[in-house]
């Protein structure tokens, strides 16, 4: 199956020809799968913000090719809208772009651009409420007057809306507290499960991508520093921290365990498998101790 | 063009004599230059205003180039000034067709004008290139800190300034994200009439503006929290002090004023003896 995205030497150069010149991404060459759930991390400055914005053509390369679907996106630039479409971008703190009267009316902006029927319109702005649990009442007030994750949920309803074949979401739970972070990513992974459709997360969470993703793409001074599995990559746990990233609390504690003699895998990243394992090594331990 | 292109009154940080004067002394000379500019009445007079100018961008440290980029916004203004008074001003005719006529006295004229808004805007840009936005404000509240004494909120007015030009650049960033968070979602501001156009700057426009809301009470809120109540008993922290240079800068000033006044009676002299004879 051929990759949704493709790059292909893509470099994105700040200010290029001036004393401020700055590389923010250089020689990006990845391949990401249709229906793939990928996280992506990486600190601070390491391009992750402007590499995603390669992805849906708002940012321009210097140099280097995007492929969505095969398809050379900046081949034709006049029709780089066709795929902004695709490829639906929630950005940080997304709440800050709801702008019209009603909630209803916000969701239904990237839609009704599109130039959908007013019906399927509809159809799809309910839709995308639903996914993320905002009542049928709430979408006839407006966007002002919700909580702050109401808002943020709406916020991302708008690009979901758009039924893109990718989504890519910017740290869609800063700021919120632990239930409204759940909450949503829940309902990103119900989005990806239900309409198999691409996902891609950037997050500084560690226990967020072990446990959502399935690939992890690692940004690290403009470069992809890695690209694999969720499993190959945390058990990289020290190249990670020297890049000032980390690994999950409880691959941490599984760490420390087995250097300790315990019999647990170092590369442990869910709390879910860690409790299966010591409670088999409880198991295993409890007759010995009734002798 | 990109919002963050824009120069006008924008800070270049630097070393140069000009840029260690004390902000009070730039402003009053930048007055004291415009004032010049329209004492001047003859070409010689204003030959002198525009040496001024030009032996003042060198010392600042300021590359020429910029007088030039920084005239380029109101350049409509002055080729509009300089048509309006080419055809409008009576003189002489030296030329004519249907009804428009150029006057001896037009053409002089529209010179004048041009020159003149051109050394007024390098010169008042002089001003805001070697002088960072906080000296400026610091520098107007204290000029005008007389009026105080009339019930003027000559503070508050300064610190206002100060807090808008702190978030120009503040404001310019949330604008850009908020237009590709838009784009994201199809926005398309690039083509359309002019009322398609204006349509689509709604959803820009509101969540700016509901920013700038929250932006103003967040820092109403934390400058209370550290006690700020206003001007009164405040004291600073960079202290306004005059120098030498500063000495220096009037008197260079002073000696161009007066070269100015005597170049427009040495002319009017000229006049005279060349009627004579």
């Amino acid at each position: 199956m051929s990759p949704i995205i493709k790059t292909d030497g893509l470099s994105h150069i700040y200010s290029a020809g001036t004393v401020f010149e700055q590389a923010a991404i250089k020689d990006i060459n990845v391949e990401i799968n249709r229906g793939e759930f990928v996280g992506v991390i990486g600190h601070t400055g390491s391009g992750k913000s402007t590499l995603i914005q390669h992805f849906n053509g708002l940012l321009k390369p210097t140099s280097g090719k995007i492929f969505v679907e095969g398809e050379d996106i900046w081949e034709k630039p006049r029709e780089i809208r066709r795929f902004r479409f695709k490829v639906g971008l929630v950005f940080q703190y997304p709440e800050y772009q709801l702008f019209e009267d009603t909630v209803y009316k916000d969701i239904a902006f990237g839609p009704t651009n599109m130039g959908l029927a007013e019906e399927e319109v509809d159809k799809r702005v309910r839709e995308a409420a639903a996914f993320v649990e905002l009542k049928p009442e709430l979408l006839e007030k407006s966007p002002f007057e919700l909580s702050g994750g109401q808002k943020r949920r709406a916020a991302i309803a708008g690009v979901i809306a758009m039924n893109p074949e990718v989504l890519i979401l910017d740290e869609p739970t800063a700021g919120l507290d632990p239930r409204g972070r759940d909450r949503i990513l829940g309902e990103i992974k119900e989005y990806h499960e239900q309409r198999s459709n691409t996902v891609l997360l950037v997050s500084h969470n560690m226990e967020d991508i072990a446990r959502y993703a399935a690939k992890v793409m690692v940004l690290n001074q403009s470069r992809v520093f890695m690209y694999d599995t969720v499993e190959s990559v945390f058990s990289r746990a020290r190249e990670l921290q020297e890049m000032g990233l980390s690994v999950p609390q409880v691959t941490k504690i599984c760490l420390r365990l087995a250097q300790a003699g315990v019999e647990i895998s170092p590369q442990t990243y869910t709390i879910k498998s860690a409790k299966a394992r010591i409670i088999e090594l409880l198991g295993r331990k409890r007759p010995n101790e009734a002798e | 063009m990109k919002l963050s292109d824009i120069t006008i009154g924008q800070y270049f940080p630097g070393e140069s004599p000009i840029h260690r004067m004390d902000p009070r002394t730039k402003l009053t000379l930048t007055m004291v230059y415009l004032i010049m500019l329209f004492t001047a009445r003859n070409a010689l007079a204003l030959a002198v205003g525009v040496l001024f100018v030009l032996v003042s961008y060198p010392a600042s440290g300021v590359s020429l180039r910029l007088i030039l980029r920084s005239t380029k916004p109101v350049l409509p203004i002055i080729i509009f000034t300089g048509i309006f008074n080419l055809f409008l001003v009576a003189g002489e005719v030296v030329w004519s067709f249907w009804f428009l006529s150029i006057t001896d006295e037009g053409i002089r004229v529209a010179a004048f004008m041009c020159v003149r808004i051109l050394c007024l805007i390098a010169g008042s840009a002089l001003l805001t290139y070697t002088t960072s936005p906080i000296a400026l404000t610091d520098g107007i509240e204290m000029l005008f800190s007389p009026l105080k004494k009339l019930g003027a909120p000559v503070h508050e007015v300064a610190m206002m300034m100060t807090i808008a030009l702190r978030f120009i650049p503040t404001l310019i960033e949330e604008t850009e994200k908020i237009m590709s968070a838009q784009k994201a979602r199809g926005a398309d501001l690039e083509s359309g009439n002019i009322f398609q156009r204006i349509r689509a700057m709604l959803p820009i426009l509101i969540p700016l503006f509901v920013s700038a809301f929250r932006r103003a009470e967040e820092l109403a809120l934390a400058m209370e929290c550290r006690c700020y109540h206003g001007g009164e008993g405040r004291t600073r922290m960079r202290i306004l002090k005059v120098s030498w240079i500063d000495a220096a800068a009037v008197a260079f000033t002073a000696a161009f004023f007066s070269a100015v006044i005597a170049a427009n009676i040495y002319a009017i002299d000229l006049a005279g003896m060349v009627s004579e004879l």
